[in-house]
């Protein structure tokens, strides 16, 4: 069965989508991400989607699951590459993909994904080293 | 309005939507649309053909290339024969859907388009036309 790849980088998973996706392959890669989420004990997601021409609201609610899913699962998702014109569309379209954060591209996706989950290790060896605070 | 060149296609499964979206994308290509204005017709295309394939059971899909005066056009229309809608005003307002999904397709698809026209019955299955003009 076809299905989009997933790698593993540390601690993070990183997806580039570069099919035009049928909506059952969207659907596959949501299960897959949320099962590999847990094997792997990743972190963090990216999801590249530089050479995606369309978003429409399947794919949206599809990247919008994953993010929440991920969530759930201790993890952070950031959507990157989004072409501009569909930036416009999908802002007209109604949807504005809420809980998805984004990054312009897969270098600064990476940023945000490390910052985050350093910012989180701070806090919790601040936390062990003084519980009362 | 003048019909230059049309081509029907077949919508039934999940593949037909990707296989729409690419033929509504190399028609508007071909028309010489912005970036911008193919990648609206192309998300407009997806959202209803996916809407005729799962509520309307599949049907057909008709791009035409249109003109009317000086100015150029595509025209597509999405067609089944499926159960109808009963409440047209009601399935085009966002956030309405009778599926799984996020009910932003009826809706949506309008303000990608500049011309949108629904016609639909309970029983009399339902057909969409929309116009992009360049």
């Amino acid at each position: 069965m076809e299905r989009i790849p997933i790698l593993k980088m540390g601690r993070f998973l990183l997806v580039t989508i570069q099919v035009d996706m049928h909506d059952r392959l969207a659907l596959q890669l949501q299960d897959d991400l949320t099962e590999r989420i847990v094997k792997d004990g990743a972190r963090g997601v990216l999801i590249d989607i530089s050479s995606l021409e369309i978003v429409d609201s399947f794919i949206g609610r599809v990247l919008g699951n994953i993010a929440a899913m991920s969530r759930v699962l201790d993890a952070e998702t950031v959507v990157t590459g989004m072409q501009p014109a569909v930036a416009i569309t999908l802002v007209e379209l109604g949807l504005s993909l809420p809980g998805v954060r984004t990054a312009l591209n897969v270098e600064r996706g990476m940023e945000l994904l490390q910052a985050s989950l350093e910012r989180e290790e701070l806090a919790t060896l601040e936390h062990d080293a003084d519980p009362q605070g | 309005m003048q019909i230059r060149k049309d081509e029907s296609r077949p919508l039934r499964s999940e593949e037909d939507v990707v296989y729409a979206r690419q033929a509504v994308r190399s028609w508007a290509v071909e028309m010489a649309f912005s970036l911008v204005d193919q990648t609206k017709l192309v998300t407009a295309a997806s959202e209803l053909a996916r809407n005729t394939i799962v509520y309307g059971g599949g049907g057909v899909l008709r791009l035409e290339q249109v003109e009317d005066g000086a100015r150029r056009g595509l025209r597509l229309f999405f067609e089944d024969q499926g159960p109808g809608i009963a409440d047209v005003e009601r399935a085009m307002q966002d956030g309405y859907t009778s599926g799984g999904g996020l009910g932003l397709g009826l809706g949506g698809a309008r303000r990608l388009v500049n011309e949108f026209h629904i016609e639909s019955a309970p029983g009399q299955g339902t057909r969409i036309t929309v116009v992009k003009w360049k």
